[in-house]
């Protein structure tokens, strides 16, 4: 009787396909989304999550048509982040079947675009991204935009704490430095964040092992968000939560057929 | 027929998409009529208590909730589409609680953990002769909430934990809720869908 942990894919999409690559760029084409969600959610994935690294408007659309497709065929919560920038944006995903949406660099520019959500739609769709590297910034790690491709001088740790004082649902935090890698996560930001919010902690960048993991969850992550490793099938979703359930996590296990 | 009540923003597709998993006939609707005639009304939760009560205002939504329960017509409601159903919620209430639809007695309180949203899959305790929840009495369902009903109303009484023990569903007769989302809890949450569509 205690709350699951979350494993959930996250499959960057483009043009109405998914793509993957090493700290965001060399991007690979590794399938179709709508195809790939149903797979995910059969393989047991406890959410989804679509980012859409699109860079122009008309892409965007592309992207409410998969969102569309995919909210008909699965019925597990989904996230969509990448290019929203108002309450706008927001409804429009809403009402193509998102579940949640989540935001970056919009928030970073206007913070008050945080809480024109919350009130509108209630923080619990709204999605924190954070895209952190290690840096010179008090805390050690900084707030980075364009995926990871600018630094920003701000402090993680401090736009986190603003963040949810705005009215954030939950927070993604993303290494930068760890992203693509496989490495493993970056424990040591999952723990500083840990320690300053009160909202759910997905940890994302840098999974590789079963044991990356369960780190990351004793780290105080909530939730565990990896792509690659998922996509290039060097793990299934159903094998990472059977290995963490044995080790005595909290897992959803799913007994109907 | 089974309504879905629209009755402000929000992602009412993958409710209605769950539902036409269980039947043939299902709408989206804001219409008096239309909500009253159904045979199954389901009333989604949108955002914060308050808001929530403005927008099923906005369609008289508590008059149609009221009346199908004097004509004996079934209603589902889900997350906050259950909690409205109480006497009064807690939810940002610095000035005192706000007002419910009253079909029970009894208030809506934040849930007392430390980390919140309650978000994700957690099992449930199910009720003795529950209908909802035949044959999927171990299964995890998806909570998003950080408000709940701490006491049960009626007898047919499921529980969850998080923090502390707290009502996930209740069914009632004609009226019946869930906190967390069947039409977010994958097989699980369908199997209890078409639970309750069979039932109608």
């Amino acid at each position: 009787m205690t709350l699951s942990v979350r494993i959930i894919p996250c499959l960057d999409v483009t043009d109405g396909r998914v793509v993957k690559g090493i700290n965001f760029t060399n991007l690979v084409d590794a399938g179709d989304p709508v195809e790939m969600a149903s797979l995910y959610d059969a393989e047991g994935a406890d959410e989804l999550t679509f980012l859409d690294i699109s860079a122009s408007s008309s892409n965007r659309e592309t992207t409410l048509d998969v969102v569309r497709r995919t909210a008909e065929q699965v019925f597990i919560p989904l996230t969509v982040g990448g290019g929203i920038r108002s309450v706008d944006d927001v409804d429009r995903l809403l009402r193509a079947g998102a579940d949640k949406v989540s935001i970056n660099t919009a928030a970073i520019v206007r913070p008050e675009l945080i809480a024109e959500i919350a009130d509108r739609f209630g923080s619990q769709v709204l999605v924190l991204s954070v895209d952190a590297r290690r840096a010179r910034t008090e805390s050690g790690f900084e707030v980075t935009t364009h995926g990871g491709r600018e630094g920003t001088d701000i402090d993680a740790l401090a736009w986190i704490e603003k963040a949810c004082a705005l009215g954030v649902g939950e927070i993604l935090l993303n290494s930068m430095d760890a992203d693509g890698t496989r490495a493993g996560y970056d424990i040591g930001m999952i723990t500083a964040v840990r320690a300053i919010s009160k909202v759910p902690l997905i940890a994302s960048g840098g999974a590789g092992t079963f044991e990356d993991f369960a780190h990351a969850l004793d780290a105080g992550a909530d939730a565990l968000l990896a792509a690659s490793v998922f996509h290039f099938g060097i793990h299934r979703i159903g094998d990472v939560k059977r290995y963490l359930d044995a080790q005595g996590y909290s897992i959803r296990m799913s007994t109907s057929k | 027929m089974i309504a879905i009540l629209d009755y402000g923003s929000g992602n009412l597709r993958s409710a209605q998409r769950a539902f036409a998993t269980a039947s043939d006939d299902v709408i989206l609707t804001s219409d008096f009529n239309e909500a009253i005639e159904a045979d199954g009304l389901v009333v989604p939760g949108v955002g914060a208590f308050a808001a929530c009560m403005q927008g099923l205002n906005g369609v008289k939504g508590a008059e149609i909730i009221r009346k199908r329960k004097e004509l004996e017509r079934p209603t589902l409601g889900i997350c906050i589409g259950m909690q409205i159903l109480f006497s009064q919620g807690l939810e940002h209430s610095d000035k005192g609680s706000h007002a419910g639809v009253g079909i029970w007695e009894g208030e809506v309180s934040k849930v007392d953990a430390p980390i919140l949203p309650h978000m994700g899959w957690n099992t449930v305790e199910s009720a003795q002769q529950s209908i909802l929840f035949k044959g999927i009495e171990s299964e995890s369902f998806y909570f998003v909430h950080s408000y709940a009903a701490k006491n049960a109303p009626a007898s047919r009484a499921t529980w969850s934990t998080y923090g502390e023990k707290f009502l996930s569903a209740i069914e009632d007769e004609y009226v019946s809720a869930t906190q967390f989302h069947p039409e977010k809890s994958g097989r699980a949450g369908l199997a209890l869908i078409k639970n309750w569509v069979k039932s109608l």
